[in-house]
């Protein structure tokens, strides 16, 4: 088995709409309560992460160097909201338990898989 | 720990209820994101931690601890409520006055201050509804305007209208004062709208729909635990809900279509509701003033005591419903008092009945108008004549519910 890292990512006005109103609460928390449960069922869920918070500062290199903003978050559209760590087989299995996350009920949810490195030594 | 599925709508209604109370009316905006920060709140952790012991409690301290946030943070350039602006300038007091704003008590009477604050007089009707239905049962755009068959745009405006009226409005309505008196009867009347619209409405299907029903019980039950507003008149609403509700487990099938009084098995008639109803009903019964309430709560009352159709006192219904013609007349009332009076004197005094009604154009589009006289008409043995009235009814037919239920008349009439 090897490890892999979801980020979750949204844009705030997904977020909002997911929480629009309660009815939309309820069924968003329905959801995601599934999907780690089916996660965790699997024998998939090795930890179920943090959530992130909203804002944060982002330190620049580059000709910028130094220079310390408000963001990404504003600037960009999307936002990585939370991450779980995940067990797989490899790579295109923990990319296919991903099609079900709740992330990409939205037109910009997407869920970045991400290999962790193993480090043996 | 299971989750509850009516949480986040009903302890929608309980946050904005405290919230509104620290912020003013005119800051129900604000109110609503706190909530919505709260549920926010809740969708990071619950699912990865699991849900709370108690969920609710959980919601609502997460609510208070954010309101207190937002005092701190705009207390210079927000106006809160007038009344207690004073105190939450000072960090003791408003810590104090935060926690007293979420205890239950004060919850139940904040709530019920905005089931007031929705019926107000400059908005229509169906603002009025639609407000409740967000408000204070968490109902959002598309879930209202699925139950009224109509445009999310449109009940979105009426929401958005409605809210600024509200805002507009900065004093707190007095619940000893004699500010409530005036309202009470547009209030009862939009819960029994919105109990109609649940149990006879023009949309057949849709979640929202059965738990119209719901909602208008547990507000007319908030308003008869209030001294207030607990009256005569209250108590016969909520009787009247409860004897209608306890039938619903009757009223469709398992394909989900109308099951007419007629046919129902009242086996499946839910006896706790029942008891509930009657004993409601007695309280109904003390003070001067009849409303058209209690005379359709004793009808109804005379349905659920009857062991089957044959055995109904219809000679006390047909009294009954020419009480209401005095007190609330109208053309479905004439309609359900002739179809009554077939049962008491024979279908001709029922077609009699009907015929006098021939021509109202409150009925013309009302599909169970023709199909009542094809009832009755079936009964006599016309059944040509018959036929042509429930075809009539099934061009009428507001949805696939009563669509169904007609074609299965014409079908047996046709056997």
């Amino acid at each position: 088995m090897a490890e892999f890292i979801y980020l979750y990512h949204n844009t705030p006005q997904e977020r909002d709409a997911a929480m629009g109103s309660p009815e939309a609460a309820q069924r968003n928390m329905t959801r995601w309560m599934e999907w780690m449960r089916g996660l965790e069922q699997g024998g998939h869920l090795k930890s179920a992460g943090q959530p992130l918070e909203k804002g944060g500062k982002v330190v620049r290199g580059g000709s910028g160097k130094g220079i310390i903003t408000d963001g990404p978050f504003v600037e960009i559209k999307d936002v990585v909201g939370g991450y779980s760590i995940i067990e797989a087989k490899d790579l295109a299995e923990a990319a296919e338990l991903a099609k079900g996350c709740p992330a990409l009920d939205g037109p910009n949810g997407a869920v970045e898989v991400r290999p962790v490195m193993k480090m043996d030594f | 720990m299971e989750l509850h599925e009516d949480l986040f709508r009903h302890e929608a209604g309980r946050m904005t209820a405290a919230l509104t109370r620290l912020f003013g009316m005119q800051n129900l905006a604000l109110a609503e994101d706190v909530v919505q920060d709260a549920f926010c709140r809740a969708l990071e952790l619950w699912p990865r931690r699991g849900v709370p012991p108690n969920p609710a409690a959980w919601l609502m301290t997460t609510a208070r601890n954010r309101a207190l946030d937002v005092i701190r943070q705009q207390r210079t350039a927000s106006t809160f409520a007038p009344e207690i602006a004073r105190l939450l300038d000072s960090e003791w007091t408003a810590a104090a006055l935060v926690d007293e704003a979420f205890t239950p008590a004060l919850i139940r009477d904040e709530l019920l201050r905005m089931i007031f604050a929705c019926c107000h007089p400059d908005l229509p009707e169906s603002a009025q509804i639609a407000l409740v239905l967000n408000i204070l049962c968490g109902f959002g755009a598309p879930e209202i305007a699925a139950a009224f068959l109509e445009r999310r745009s449109a009940i979105e405006k009426r929401i958005t209208r409605g809210k600024k009226v509200l805002a507009s409005t900065s004093r707190l309505t007095d619940l000893r004062a004699g500010d409530l008196a005036p309202r009470l009867a547009a209030v009862h009347r939009t819960l029994y709208l919105l109990f109609n619209e649940g149990y006879h409405g023009s949309s057949s299907r849709g979640v929202v729909r059965a738990q119209l029903c719901e909602e208008a019980i547990r507000l007319v039950t908030l308003l008869g635990e209030h001294e207030a507003t607990a009256v005569p008149a209250t108590f016969a609403l909520g009787a009247l809900m409860l004897l209608h509700a306890a039938r619903l487990p009757a009223r469709l099938d398992a394909a989900g279509d109308l099951i007419a009084l007629w046919d129902q098995d009242r086996q499946r008639w839910d006896r706790d509701r029942i008891a509930q109803g009657r004993a409601l009903l007695d309280r109904s019964a003390s003070g001067t003033a009849l409303s058209s309430y209690h005379v359709e709560a004793a009808i109804a009352a005379v349905h659920v005591g009857a062991a089957s159709v044959a055995a109904t006192d219809w000679r006390a219904i047909v009294e009954l419903y020419d009480q209401l013609m005095v007190i609330a007349p109208s053309p479905v009332v004439a309609l359900n008092r002739a179809v009554s009076l077939a049962e008491r004197d024979g279908p001709p005094a029922g077609i009699a009945a009907l015929q006098e009604l021939d021509g109202d154009d409150r009925l013309a589009a009302y599909p169970f108008f023709p199909a009542a006289r094809g009832e009755l008409e079936s009964r006599l043995g016309r059944t040509e004549a018959a036929a042509r009235y429930f075809e009539e009814a099934l061009r009428l037919a507001r949805n696939d519910g009563e669509r169904r239920f007609l074609e299965r008349k014409l079908e047996r009439l046709r056997s």
